[in-house]
């Protein structure tokens, strides 16, 4: 019983990120794949920051002598980490409304189909 | 057009507000949860808001693109500016001790600028996509 | 000023790069890359005099000492894959106002320097950092900015290609940074000489297998080790002849020093051969690599596409280098890592002119090249040499090392098969030598050689290359200091 409930939060980043991770090779949509590369990134923030928390401490921001905090290391990289994945997005979904142009479709079946006829 | 008019009338008093809190996230970062990314979303958010409800046309003349690049270098140019003054006041890159007379103030300021930079190349950033993706013809 | 240049070398492209994007002109621009790329290239050069000097450079950012702080590391290794980015970064640079006159619109041109400038910044900082957070976000700047990069290429199969490289390319970052969460949570530490020190009492843990399993795939994928090289070709193809040439000798050069910087300084040769059985992995996927990646290249008509699949075959011969785990073996890996980004570099140099004449790359269009273009073909033909492994060029110091550390070992089959891989390069570089020399040109075309500025990289790479081939002392005089350095552990 210990191995599911006290290890919760790693069952929901094994969950997440293979669930991304399936979306990215399995589906045809380009959209719908970098859908899947982002709940895949966000399982990875989900890791760091649970592996962050310390019992009983609180956010880490100053607020009295004694009081615990969680490590904020984790919270900073990860800030990092969300913008980068942001950026990663914005970058291929322009791709995408480039291919969508050049190709009337964003289905990656159809776009090779398109390419081996030309 | 009805529907429009709710819409109109209720962002008018909310954009305001959304910019206003916008600046409140960016310089209270090292006070609570904050900073530069958070606040460069939250202002870009209320001009994405302003170009759904009032038109692209309206919201790019409110945003030139053109101005919005030069804001993106701006940004990153600040950031990098206040690590290369430290450099010149003799500590290393972005030591925010050595930008005032004692180290607390330096930090203070250091901090201050560069997430200022951030928070202005991210907020341009967010709405030169959201420009670009919009202005695409429907095809 | 000079206690300064390890982060200058990475502030001062990150500077040019805004002011390109305010210049907004085509060649000032240009220009203000060029210099800014130059100055890189002097002070990586300075650095890696300090180095061989005194051992290794250490810079605290923001003057909080490590192993709280950020810190840029540096010793022989990151200097030597230093100045061989900076070269080709300022060297290719010189080639690009005419290459992509042709190849990209001019309104972007100013747009163009600025990703390259800030895809140079990323590669540069990946090598002189020493924190290992701090390189999986430089990482990701040079990836995205190749990604932008490969997708002004003509043909709209860039667009997928850099798709492809986008998801591909992410995974693997992605798989980084999991494996530098998981040894932080086993280390609390981020700084990889303090990640050195620390990881030794928990080497035994699952976690710590875990991070490296996850680190060594994100980095195969990234260096484009044989199964995980599918976005190569691809990429290399349809990308513009500079941006093709600039990644193709840097890129993968800095994701193969990061695999080395991971598995023999923070891992640690013992744990990472004897333990986890890596010499069984790589010694076979990079003479796979090697062997199909070469027979699928004699069968291109493509040379952009046959040359991708020949770079996929030279990083075999890296990594085997790397696994045979002896000095000579490690210094035939990272010598070869120099060489073939400078034969490299030069070879798509020489083909982004034959594109700008011919507006195509196919074999069948490059027939009675030789007559039509006698100095880019003499160019080809000397790159191909060198990828042969021809004695004076730089290649036959990369086989000689390679061959030397197999025997060494007593592994007489590995050695006959790179000179096999010899062999095969023999074949698909001799299939474009002959239509170059031996068969008519289509009609009488008249000589148009190539223009001067991108002749004069071009050259400036194969001289280099004839160089370093006839007196190596230099390269890989380096090259072994950089082998034991990382044999000994120590950082």
């Amino acid at each position: 019983m210990n191995l599911i409930a006290g290890l919760f939060n790693y069952w929901v980043v094994i969950f997440l990120m293979m669930a991304g991770f399936y979306n990215v090779i399995a589906r045809g949509n380009l959209i719908k794949k970098l859908i899947g590369l982002n709940i895949f990134q966000t399982s990875v923030f989900l890791l760091y920051i649970s592996m962050g928390k310390k019992e009983g401490g609180t956010a880490p921001i100053v607020a009295g002598a004694d009081a615990v905090y969680s490590n904020p290391l984790p919270h900073v990289l990860i800030l990092t980490a969300i913008v980068v994945g942001v950026a990663t997005t914005a970058v291929g979904l322009a791709l995408v409304m480039r291919i969508k142009e050049a190709y009337g479709s964003i289905e990656e079946d159809e776009i090779h189909q398109r390419d081996g006829e030309a | 057009m009805k529907e429009r008019i709710v819409l109109r009338v209720f962002a008018k008093p909310l954009i305001p507000l959304i910019l206003l809190f916008a600046l409140y996230v960016q310089f209270h970062g090292d006070y609570g949860p904050g900073g530069g990314f958070q606040a460069g979303v939250i202002f870009g958010a209320a001009l994405i808001f302003y170009a759904l409800v009032f038109g692209l046309e309206k919201a790019q003349k409110v945003a030139p693109p053109t101005f919005l690049q030069s804001l993106t270098a701006l940004g990153l140019l600040l950031y990098a500016g206040t690590g290369i003054a430290s450099l010149v006041l003799g500590g290393n890159f972005l030591d925010y001790s050595v930008l005032a007379d004692d180290a607390v103030h330096g930090q203070h300021l250091g901090i201050l600028l560069i997430e200022l930079g951030v928070g202005t190349t991210v907020a341009s950033v967010i709405v030169l996509i959201f420009f670009s993706f919009a202005g695409q013809k429907q095809t | 000023m000079e206690a300064h240049l390890p982060v200058l070398l990475i502030v001062v492209p990150l500077l040019a790069a805004p002011l390109c994007v305010l210049l907004r002109h085509r060649t000032l621009t240009w220009i203000l890359a060029l210099l800014a790329a130059w100055t890189v290239l002097g002070m990586s050069v300075v650095v890696l005099l300090r180095v061989l000097d005194t051992g290794f450079i250490s810079y605290a950012l923001g003057g909080w000492a490590a192993p709280w702080g950020i810190e840029l590391r540096i010793d022989v290794v990151n200097a030597y894959v230093l100045v061989l980015v900076a070269l080709i970064g300022a060297t290719v640079l010189l080639y690009a106002p005419a290459s992509i006159a042709a190849e990209i619109p001019r309104e972007q041109h100013y747009l163009f320097y600025t990703a390259y400038l800030l895809s140079f910044t990323g590669l540069l900082g990946i090598t002189a950092t020493g924190d290992a957070f701090n390189l999986f976000v430089f990482l990701e700047i040079s990836s995205i900015s190749s990604y932008a990069l490969i997708s002004l290429g003509r043909d709209r199969r860039a667009l997928m290609a850099s798709y492809q490289y986008l998801i591909m390319g992410t995974i693997g970052a992605t798989f980084i940074l999991i494996g530098v969460g998981l040894l932080y949570m086993m280390t609390g530490t981020l700084n990889m000489a303090d990640l050195a020190v620390r990881l030794g009492p928990v080497l035994h843990t699952r976690t710590a297998l875990v991070a490296f399993a996850f680190l060594g795939v994100g980095m195969s994928l990234k260096l484009a080790l044989f199964p995980l090289h599918a976005w190569l070709p691809n990429a290399y193809c349809y990308a513009p002849s500079v941006v093709t040439a600039f990644l193709a000798a840097t890129a993968t050069k800095v994701s193969i020093y990061v695999f080395l910087r991971f598995v023999f300084t923070i891992f640690g040769a013992d744990f990472a051969f004897a333990q986890m059985h890596l010499q069984t992995i790589i010694v076979p996927l990079a003479l796979i690599a090697i062997f199909i990646t070469s027979s699928v290249a004699i069968f291109q008509t493509n040379i952009k596409r046959m040359l991708a699949y020949s770079s996929l075959a030279q990083i075999g011969y890296i990594m085997l280098g790397i696994g045979l785990v002896s000095e000579t073996g490690l210094t035939a890996a990272i010598v070869h890592l120099f060489n073939h980004a400078l034969m490299k570099g030069a070879l798509f140099l020489a083909l982004g002119g034959v594109a700008l004449r011919l507006g195509s790359v196919e074999l069948e269009d490059m027939r009675g090249l030789g007559k039509r273009m006698p100095a880019t073909s003499f160019a080809f033909v000397l790159g191909g040499l060198s990828l042969i492994g021809v004695p004076l060029t730089v290649g036959f110091i990369s086989k000689w090392y390679l061959v030397l550390a197999a025997l060494e070992q007593g592994w007489w089959p590995l050695a006959a098969l790179v000179l096999l891989g010899s062999l095969l390069a023999f074949i698909y570089i001799w299939r474009v030598v002959e239509v170059l020399y031996f068969q008519p040109p289509p009609t009488d075309a008249p000589r148009n050689e190539a223009p001067l500025s991108m002749q004069i990289p071009m050259w400036l790479l194969l001289a280099a290359v004839v160089y370093f081939g006839a007196s190596a002392s230099l390269t890989a005089g380096i090259a072994r200091k950089a082998a034991i350095l990382l044999l000994g552990g120590a950082l």
